[in-house]
């Protein structure tokens, strides 16, 4: 017996014993009917090969570890921006316990989020009373000043129409008849997770600015010299968020967050829980219509609304998730334009620190190969921010990308000498990414918390950047955009690539020159 | 703070019916009804806690409660490593229960082993309009082609499969004869269908039924199985953390030989084999009992409820199991007791001091509302607040016979509203709930644990987890950051509901 009330083992070193080992061994030997270990062995190796990856990469049908989520979870994401806004998805209940897992085991924040918990009944007759009691019982328990509908996939497949469950469900005194109910049909079986917020985000301006569902007349636009930010789907949206008004304000630019997760996603422990915090206000959503221009953070994010948006008479501009140096130059030269306001020298100076940063250590990170993968515009943004580092992001893969989003990574690539030898990979998954990082390793892979595994099984190291992040805490506090983001970014790959250099080092009198002190 | 030292018995009922009748002040009228019949006193010597359960979640009240799939793919299912388990439909749903359950195995990943994969149809608009069922044929070749050492497929249906009128049953048993008889499962558990995981739970033991154990009929035991007398299968033990394993070690230690592990780190040939076990012991009820009843009409094997949280229930359990066998495996179960006796009490008396007299308020899913609490009491500890998230009556029967002392609040698929104001005016020393509950509670400056994924430690299971469960507990309760919340320049007395203080 291993275990002690002085030092309590817990799973991290308990069965590593050999009381636990030989009753593993034993339950595999007599129980398990595994397969002979030569021939794991053999198919293990297997699977490294082209071979295989031509096999692979030959699917037609099987997913396998993807790099996507489904629609409604990006509803939920776009709706929660806006203050007092509690999302409501019409369809089946478990679905938002997901949701709101998913979301909490990433901000390690609640997440508020409730269902219309559609079940057989609704599927033969539809699910017109859930919408009915739903609405009902959350306007009353839970005191929202908004409710933002979307759907899942089963309410999409029965067909229940929202613009007619949520009239009804006003008529019969579910809420009061002004109050705001936006709504979105967001099919999980179209798309992905940014589609899902793409329509939601558009379902919420669409009822502010073009009358509330025929309910109230469409608000006339009366041009202003703000400008409207939508940062997308996004892990660091507590970080970024707070970065982009920081830069906002230094610039002294007047302008409305569409969407705004940053308190909602970092409310203080100090006995109490904030179910809604700060949040994009209602009446700044439908002013936001008087803009003279709105920014999109990430373009496959906004791909229906930046049209709807310009159809008010906006001008609108689409970034794909600049992070570096040229990406937040752009940005922020857009910013300036637009605004007419003088981009101030405070940014010039932080501009300066991250190439000062860049030119001290880009020496350990040029001509490493990265793999990469993510949502289509975190892969543009940050494959540009490799490039100038001097890197090349040999492998660029996501799951949610288009053929078009694979163009313009094509475009980015063209665009540096460092691109040469990168390739976009759309619409493939992380069992794809396996066999890449083997028949073409790299020296290091950036990507969500799953990319564990891919670092695990092929030997290459993981920089956990993007959505997911599980298993590393706090990492969505710190921004990733602007000079102050590229740095964080920077940070974030060289602990990593140190971190391996003395990983490999580390044996003494084997391996142990290059152990280095000073790097 | 606990309430009995401050309230006696008739004070807390009267607080806690008071506090229910205020929850259900801010519902519609109809809501406030139906809500109504979940919420209650316990009443000692009653059979049960009194409350309704397993009905329809009420729309829009933000249920902590799951679907049918996640009952079966991320319960039953999932945890059976050599075989793959498609998520059948659109992505989301494999994505958000992609290894979050840390059903620990060894194996192989991705080779002979796959419980920590996303297998997915990836449903687009096409596969709704023209039906997937090809492109499920399809999918099954592919698996065969890139995982040639799987041993077997489940196909986990989403909510559109069943809506679209899909065949997956047809599919697999044309492709199960394709393959030599491969063993293909098709599940119905579609997220629509019941109130709750539940319903999951018994689809799944259901498709083991008649889709593995009906299909091994007639054939031998396993290959290289030899029965021996004392051969018995843990039924309902998902190795959270490595739960099985510490319960496994000391049913051999007692002399018994245990062939199966349902359904953590467990294996197709170990589903096979349970037919032949003696004695099916049990230890999440809620999720198979099912399976336990059925093995016990078709091929008489008793089955019998353990609990292997916390000291005294774990004695109480092994001399239980015990008791189905011969005095070798009696004199086994006292041999592991007196063994693992120093270490019970080195644990009680460096933990216990710490916890002694802190109360805690639990919601949790299928045996935990319950099985916990001994081990709990074991540390001095007092659960004054229990309920399931999709319970059945005969759990609140087991609980109100065996397990509630007079008084607890007993709250049943508890909606976010009530469980926030129960634990604002009871005030609990700890809150032991999910992830969704975690960040809420913390906020409020409540302790809490996570006892479904027991917060990422574990096991809790067994002797072994029993002095990790304490420690947990003490570093949850005691942990310096809790006299860290209140603002101290915004301090103020604490509004204590009680009214004795």
């Amino acid at each position: 017996m291993t275990q002690s009330a002085d030092n309590v083992l817990d799973h991290f070193e308990l069965f590593r014993g050999p009381e636990y080992q030989n009753m593993l061994a034993a339950k595999r030997e007599l129980f398990e009917n595994r397969r002979d270990p030569a021939e794991v062995e053999r198919v293990r190796e297997w699977a490294k090969t082209a071979e295989y990856q031509e096999k692979n990469f030959a699917r037609e049908a099987l997913t396998i570890n993807p790099a996507k989520a489904c629609q409604p979870l990006g509803a939920v994401f776009a709706a929660v921006g806006f203050e007092g806004t509690l999302p409501f998805v019409h369809g089946s209940q478990g679905c938002v316990a997901y949701y709101r897992s998913h979301f909490s085991r990433h901000f390690k924040e609640p997440t508020s989020c409730v269902s219309s918990s559609m079940t057989e009944d609704a599927a033969v007759f539809g699910g017109l009373n859930n919408m009915i009691d739903g609405l009902a019982n959350t306007y009353s328990m839970y005191k929202p000043k908004m409710i933002a509908v979307s759907t899942t996939c089963m309410a999409e497949v029965i067909g229940d129409d929202l613009n007619a469950f949520i009239k009804t469900a006003k008529e019969k005194g579910s809420v009061p008849e002004a109050f705001d109910v936006p709504f979105a049909h967001t099919p999980a079986f179209v798309g992905s997770h940014v589609t899902g917020y793409d329509n939601a985000l558009k379902g919420i301006l669409e009822h502010f600015w073009d009358g509330k569902a025929g309910t109230a007349p469409k608000v006339e636009r009366q041009p202003n010299g703000k400008i409207n930010f939508i940062g997308g789907f996004d892990g660091y949206t507590v970080g970024n968020i707070r970065e982009i008004k920081r830069i906002f304000d230094l610039m002294g630019v007047e302008y409305t967050i569409l969407g705004d997760n940053s308190d909602v996603w970092d409310t203080p422990t100090d006995g109490e829980f904030r179910m809604y915090d700060g949040g994009t206000t209602l009446e700044e959503a439908a002013a936001a219509v008087h803009a003279k221009a709105t920014l999109s953070m990430q373009e496959y994010c906004t791909e229906k609304t930046l049209p709807f948006i310009a159809g008010h008479g906006h001008e609108t501009v689409a970034f794909n998730h600049p992070v570096g140096v040229a990406g937040t130059d752009r940005f922020l030269m857009e910013v300036a334009r637009l605004t007419g306001k003088e981009i101030p020298d405070a940014l010039a100076r932080e501009r300066g620190r991250l190439v000062d940063a860049i030119a001290d250590s880009s020496s350990h990170i040029h001509g490493k190969k990265f793999a990469l993968y993510g949502d289509p515009d975190l892969c543009l943004g940050l494959a540009g921010f490799l490039l100038e580092l001097g890197a090349e992001p040999t492998h660029v893969l996501a799951t949610n990308g288009s053929k078009g989003w694979a163009a313009k990574m094509q475009e980015l690539f063209d665009s540096s000498p460092f691109g040469k030898n990168c390739k976009a990979y759309p619409g493939r998954d992380l069992w794809h990414m396996r066999s890449l990082l083997f028949t073409e390793p790299v020296d290091y892979l950036i990507g969500n918390t799953y990319g564990k595994y891919l670092e695990r099984d092929t030997g290459t190291p993981l920089i956990r950047i993007g959505f997911p992040i599980f298993d590393r805490h706090h990492h969505h506090r710190y921004p990733v955009w602007g000079y102050q983001g590229g740095m964080n970014v920077l940070v974030r790959i060289l602990d990593k690539i140190f971190d391996t250099f003395d990983a490999n080092t580390n044996i003494p009198s084997k391996s142990d020159y290059s152990f280095d002190i000073i790097r | 703070m606990s309430m009995s030292e401050t309230q006696n018995v008739a004070e807390i009922k009267a607080r806690n019916k008071e506090l229910i009748n205020e929850v259900l002040q801010v519902y519609p009228e109809k809501t406030a009804k139906r809500r109504a019949k979940h919420l209650n006193v316990h009443e000692a010597g009653k059979s049960d806690c009194g409350v309704k359960s397993n009905l329809k979640s009420i729309p829009g009240v933000m249920t902590i409660r799951g679907c049918a799939y996640a009952g079966s793919k991320g319960v039953v299912w999932g945890p059976i490593k050599d075989m793959i388990h498609i998520s059948h439909g659109p992505v989301g749903c494999g994505q958000y229960s992609w290894a979050a359950r840390r059903n620990y195995y060894i194996g192989t990943t991705g080779i002979d082993t796959f419980v920590t994969m996303q297998f997915t149809s990836d449903f687009q608009e096409k596969d709704i309009v023209f039906g997937g069922d090809k492109k499920l044929a399809k999918i099954i070749d592919e698996i065969q082609d890139l995982f040639p050492l799987n041993n077997g497929i489940s196909i986990q249906s989403e909510c559109p499969i069943g809506l679209i009128g899909d065949d997956i049953e047809a599919v697999s048993k044309v492709k199960s004869k394709e393959y030599e008889g491969k063993t293909i499962v098709p599940v119905r558990c579609e997220g629509f269908r019941g109130v709750s995981q539940s319903l999951g739970h018994h689809i799944a033991n259901d498709a083991i039924r008649d889709w593995v154990f009906d299909k091994a009929q007639g054939k031998d035991a396993p290959a290289g199985f030899e029965a021996t007398p004392y051969d018995v299968a843990i039924i309902g033990d998902y190795n959270i953390g490595g739960d099985a394993w510490s319960s496994r070690i000391l049913l051999e230690e007692m002399g018994l030989r245990v062939i199966a592990q349902w359904s953590g780190d467990g294996t197709l040939a170990e589903l096979e084999a349970t037919p032949k076990a003696k004695l099916n012991v049990l230890h999440c009820y809620r999720s198979m009992n099912y399976i336990s009843r059925h093995m016990e009409e078709k091929y008489g094997i008793p089955w019998c409820e353990y609990n292997f949280f916390g000291p005294s229930k774990i004695a109480e359990s092994l001399r239980k199991i015990a008791s189905y066998f011969d005095d070798k495996i009696k004199e086994g179960a006292e041999r592991v007791i007196a063994k693992y006796q120093a270490l019970v009490d080195d644990v009680i008396a460096k933990y216990r001091p710490r916890l002694e007299g802190k109360t805690v308020m639990l919601f949790v899913g299928g045996l935990r509302p319950r099985h916990v609490i001994g081990a709990y009491e074991d540390l001095g500890m007092e659960v004054v607040g229990t309920g399931y998230e999709f319970g059945h009556n005969d759990d609140y029967q087991r609980t109100a016979q065996h397990y509630v002392k007079d008084g607890t609040l007993i709250y049943d698929d508890v909606t976010g509203y009530e469980f926030e104001k129960f634990v604002e005016k009871v005030q609990p020393d700890l809150v032991g709930s999910g992830i969704k509950e975690k960040y809420v509670f913390q906020k409020m400056g409540v302790p809490f644990r996570q006892m479904h994924s027991w917060d990422y430690s574990g096991p809790y299971h067994g002797y072994d987890g029993f002095a990790i469960f304490a420690r947990d507990m003490d570093m949850a309760i005691n942990a310096p950051v809790w006299k860290m919340a209140e603002t101290p320049w915004k301090a103020k007395p604490k509004p204590h509901l009680m009214a004795a203080e």
